[in-house]
């Protein structure tokens, strides 16, 4: 986290106390810029609730979430992104949380694992995960599972190929992907075992 | 990683003023931040410059604001219909995310994958002028048989810049200086002594769309790409094919080849070998082999040269045998 530095550690003090929304984190909360050399003032709007921070410009969105608001789902693994396990929605798309600056993110939607379940109920992909079993440790599954729930509104063929270049950008080390397939497949309404679509000219 | 100074520009004229470092996508800036690499003072957010539209140009071909991301060009009807190379070859490039991410500008500015540029322990030319090349006796199974030099055998990463080439695209910039309109084939630099110096863009100098020409009735494109493993990762060889083929004969053909050049390679070598010809696998072999005739091989790379012209042999027969 050295990329932090010391503006990081002094805004991950103030999130706690408003981690709650914004309707409860008055104004006066948020660190003054002139307390934290080089911050800036960030509004992120993450599953539906406005989130004041001061962040170093160089805070990416996914630190931000993590070290900043506390929220954990989302997933630090190659910080490069190479691995996927910090894929978010920004505005309803997928995309690597890790090489993004949080303060290039003021006006957009975020949706992370947290605000994927709705009044108590799961995401079809989550719930497909579950049915498959589609996570050994599960250290890339909030990654996988965002994954998933974008490629639900790309224009994918219906074949488990298919799916599996579309998951191509989130790498599971216990190599649950045979069960991820499958997870992501129900929640898509095709049964998995589909034969292959015939060979792409893509190669 | 280094602090930096940020701001947001909202017209291209404030993009311009001086000092910043253009940030789009992020997906190879901030990457090589994060490596120290990169290390700029100053960031200039260009995310929301009005740059991201498709729209038809004026000549009939195709103008893509310097914005657009790489997904919704590869998805976009007329790049699906009139330019499946291009298509295509977004579509094999890095993952979902990083296509959801990636720009068409930042996508032609992306940097090598040279591991030795990327680990600042290593001398690199085109890192630090003048330390080195750790490549040229290192490891170089990745590193470029076409245009090289004994300062950098860097290759150029991008594909959706090799399918432009062989669509013969043109860069349009607004600097300082005023705009500019660079055709593709001119925009990038071989290494040289200067390998710091990839393109000819001025310092502070944005790209703000590509435009692509339109293409004869019935011609035919595609893109090959071979690599390690089935997705998401750059390739040992590619080839971009565009081709006009009537009659059995190869009227007119455009051809681009990727991770075998220093800089996204055009072959027109290639070309002339094919223009005039039967399309069968003959001609094609010949083409094949005019395209690398100048490869020069290092240590661990050799096996380029074969994979690029059977790359460019199937990536003709694919496009020319289509109805």
């Amino acid at each position: 986290m050295a990329q932090l530095g010391v503006a990081g550690v002094v805004a991950t003090a103030a999130p706690l106390v408003h981690a709650v929304g914004a309707e409860d984190a008055p104004a006066a909360d948020v660190p003054r810029a002139e307390e934290v050399p080089g911050a800036v003032p960030v509004t992120l709007r993450v599953n539906g609730i406005e989130q004041r921070l001061m962040l170093e410009p160089r805070v990416t969105l996914l630190d931000a979430l993590r070290e900043n608001l506390q929220m954990f789902g989302t997933k630090k693994g190659c910080d490069h992104g190479q691995c996927g396990a910090c894929t978010v929605h920004v505005n309803g798309r997928r995309v690597n949380s890790c090489l993004s600056f949080a303060v290039m993110h003021q006006m957009d939607e975020i949706t992370t694992i947290e605000g994927l379940e709705k009044d108590g109920v799961l995401h079809p992909v989550q719930q497909g995960f579950l049915d498959h079993d589609g996570f050994q440790c599960g250290y890339c599954t909030p990654g996988q599972i965002m994954s998933g729930a974008a490629l639900m509104k790309e224009p994918i063929g219906p074949s488990d190929d298919e799916v599996r270049a579309a998951m191509s950008g989130n790498i599971c080390r216990c190599g649950a992907y045979s069960n991820i397939v499958a997870a992501v497949q129900q929640a898509r309404g095709w049964p998995s075992g589909r034969p292959r679509s015939a060979p792409s000219k893509a190669g | 990683m280094q602090a930096f100074q940020f701001t947001q520009a909202k017209t291209v004229e404030v993009a311009l003023e001086p000092g910043g470092r253009f940030v789009a996508g992020g997906t190879t800036l901030v990457d090589l931040m994060k490596l120290n690499v990169e290390t700029p003072r100053s960031l200039v957010d260009i995310n929301l410059l009005p740059l991201d539209k498709v729209e038809a140009a004026p000549d009939g071909g195709l103008k893509v604001g310097a914005l657009v991301r790489n997904s919704d060009l590869a998805n976009h009807a007329d790049v699906k219909a009139r330019y499946a190379v291009l298509s295509e070859a977004l579509l094999s490039g890095a993952s979902p995310q990083l296509r959801n991410m990636a720009t068409t500008g930042g996508n032609l500015l992306q940097r090598t994958r040279c591991y030795y540029f990327r680990d600042t322990v290593y001398a690199c030319n085109k890192r630090r002028p003048g330390s080195g090349c750790s490549a040229l006796d290192g490891f170089n199974r990745i590193h470029a048989v076409l245009g090289g030099s004994a300062d950098c055998v860097a290759t150029h990463a991008s594909d959706m810049a090799v399918a432009m080439m062989a669509l013969e695209a043109t860069v349009h910039t607004k600097g300082a200086k005023g705009e500019r309109e660079i055709a593709l084939d001119e925009f990038y630099l071989v290494p040289g002594t200067t390998p710091d110096k990839e393109n000819v863009l001025e310092p502070g100098e944005l790209i703000t769309y590509v435009t692509l020409p339109k293409l004869a009735a019935g011609t035919k494109s595609h893109y090959l790409k071979l690599r390690d493993r089935a997705q998401y990762e750059f390739a040992l060889a590619s080839a971009a094919v565009v081709a006009d083929v009537s009659g059995g004969h190869v009227r007119r053909v455009r051809i681009a080849l990727g991770g075998v050049g220093t800089k996204p390679w055009r072959s027109k070598e290639a070309e002339a070998a094919l223009e005039g010809k039967a399309a069968d696998e003959r001609s094609f072999r010949r083409a094949a082999d005019a395209a690398m005739a100048d490869a020069k091989p290092l240590r661990d790379n050799g096996f380029k040269i074969e994979l690029a012209k059977r790359a460019l042999v199937r990536a003709l027969t694919v496009t020319t045998q289509e109805a």
